[in-house]
């Protein structure tokens, strides 16, 4: 048998390499009109792969934002969601909906 | 908008489960977490479901050593920093239940008893989760396990709750709290406040996990917080071994435990006489951590 060196010490971050959004079969979808922006969902989501941040006009299907739709707002990165549904079982406003995903 | 998945202490891409309450949880953790940390984590699915070699979802120096000396790492880290002289970087464990009630006590017990400045917290699936939920001496009573089957001669788990916090007391850890999957907000100020305190604090975190508890993948925040609202695992903080603060406040008002072990599959064998008796394990909380 060859004998490798075989490094003990691995890269931060390195599981990015893994899209786990494969395994979903259900997938959350925001109305980011209806969201209040309060981050409930982003800071739940076990994955970590919900992240706030500014909406453009064009997010939200070019309607006319109002002041509750100027404050952050999620953004779901389905390269990693699960598709679990943790965020749509505790929004509190109801703003997102899982959908069949398969 | 701006991809912030870089960089992060806790990245995606890890192996859990999908709505696993231990990992929700570790999110919370790490927003209360900083640059100037090192972990050493124990054996169990934090540590497993992270690093499948040769990656690693940690953004922070994170250490891995076995399953039942975390603490003992920890300590040889703060010895190291301070032959350094180096005062900024605090040590933080991560364990489970098993690694922390059970398997790494011993060594836990050595650190506390030193009064090293090392924030320990335990992720509480109530199980060995990893290995396929074998009972801990953290599993409560009634619970179904792999190691504790209910059966027509059996509740499961017959034994009552270790209380890890009042063993954290013993040995004068100067910040305890507890708090749940369901309270993100109070996972990472309990984080924020250990951090802030010189010598050793203890953090112990009800972690609803999928399998284990026999739950649907969206019901672990729902489950941490319902085991608040029944008073079976109140949000607790202890400052120098005096209670601070308690979800147990003046005019409470438990909901009933039924609700809680009622949707879980670990649960449902359980008959309405086995159900009073762990409503008065919650009548006993209140008793004790009434604030
Ligand atoms: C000395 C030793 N015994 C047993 C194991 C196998 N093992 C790996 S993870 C694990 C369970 C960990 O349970 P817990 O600490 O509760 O963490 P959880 O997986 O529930 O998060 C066990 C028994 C091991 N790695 N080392
Ligand atoms: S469904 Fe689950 S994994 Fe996907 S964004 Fe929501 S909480 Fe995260
Ligand atoms: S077995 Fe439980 S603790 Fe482990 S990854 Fe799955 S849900 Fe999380």
């Amino acid at each position: 048998m060859k004998n490798e060196k075989v490094s003990l010490i691995t890269k931060p971050n390195t599981t990015l390499a893994n899209k786990t959004g494969a395994w979903r079969t259900a997938k959350p979808m925001t109305d980011l009109l209806t969201c209040i922006g309060c981050s409930l969902c982003a800071k739940i989501c076990p994955e970590g792969c919900i992240v706030m941040g500014e909406i453009s006009e064009s997010a939200a299907n070019g309607k006319k934002l109002k002041p509750k739709n100027k404050k952050l707002k999620p953004k779901t990165d389905y390269n990693y969601c699960k598709g679990c549904g943790l965020c749509t079982h505790e929004c509190l406003v109801k703003a997102i909906k899982m959908i069949k995903d398969y | 908008m701006k991809n912030s998945n870089e960089n992060k202490f806790l990245s995606p891409g890890h192996n859990a489960c999908a709505g696993c309450g231990q990992l929700s949880a570790a999110q919370a953790v790490m927003r209360g977490l900083n640059e100037n940390i090192i972990i050493a984590n124990a054996t169990g699915c934090l540590e497993v479901t992270t690093t499948a070699y040769p990656q690693s979802a940690w953004g922070l120096p994170w250490i891995h050593s076995l399953f039942e000396n975390a603490a003992a790492v920890a300590s040889g880290i703060l010895a190291s920093l301070k032959q350094k002289g180096d005062k900024k970087t605090k040590v933080v464990v991560q364990a489970g239940d098993g690694g922390t009630f059970d398997i790494g006590l011993g060594l836990i017990s050595g650190m506390w008893e030193r009064g090293e400045n090392i924030l320990y917290i335990c992720y509480d699936t109530e199980a060995y989760s990893n290995t396929g939920i074998q009972a801990s001496g953290s599993t409560p009573y009634g619970a179904s396990t792999t190691t504790t089957p209910d059966g027509s001669a059996s509740i499961g788990s017959t034994q009552g709750k270790k209380d890890m916090l009042a063993i954290a007391l013993a040995h004068g850890v100067k910040y305890v709290a507890q708090t749940t999957t369901g309270f993100p907000d109070d996972i990472t100020n309990k984080v924020k406040k250990a951090l802030s305190v010189e010598g050793p604090s203890y953090i112990q975190i009800l972690c609803p996990c999928i399998p284990g508890w026999k739950i649907n993948n969206d019901q672990a925040v729902m489950m941490g917080k319902s085991a608040v609202q029944t008073a079976l695992y109140p949000l607790l903080e202890y400052s120098d071994g005096q209670l601070i603060s308690s979800s147990l406040k003046k005019g409470f008002q438990a909901r009933p435990a039924g609700e809680y072990l009622k949707n879980q599959g670990r649960f449902k064998h359980l008959k309405d006489k086995d159900i009073s008796l762990i409503e008065k394990l919650a009548q006993a909380n209140i008793d004790k951590y009434k604030i």
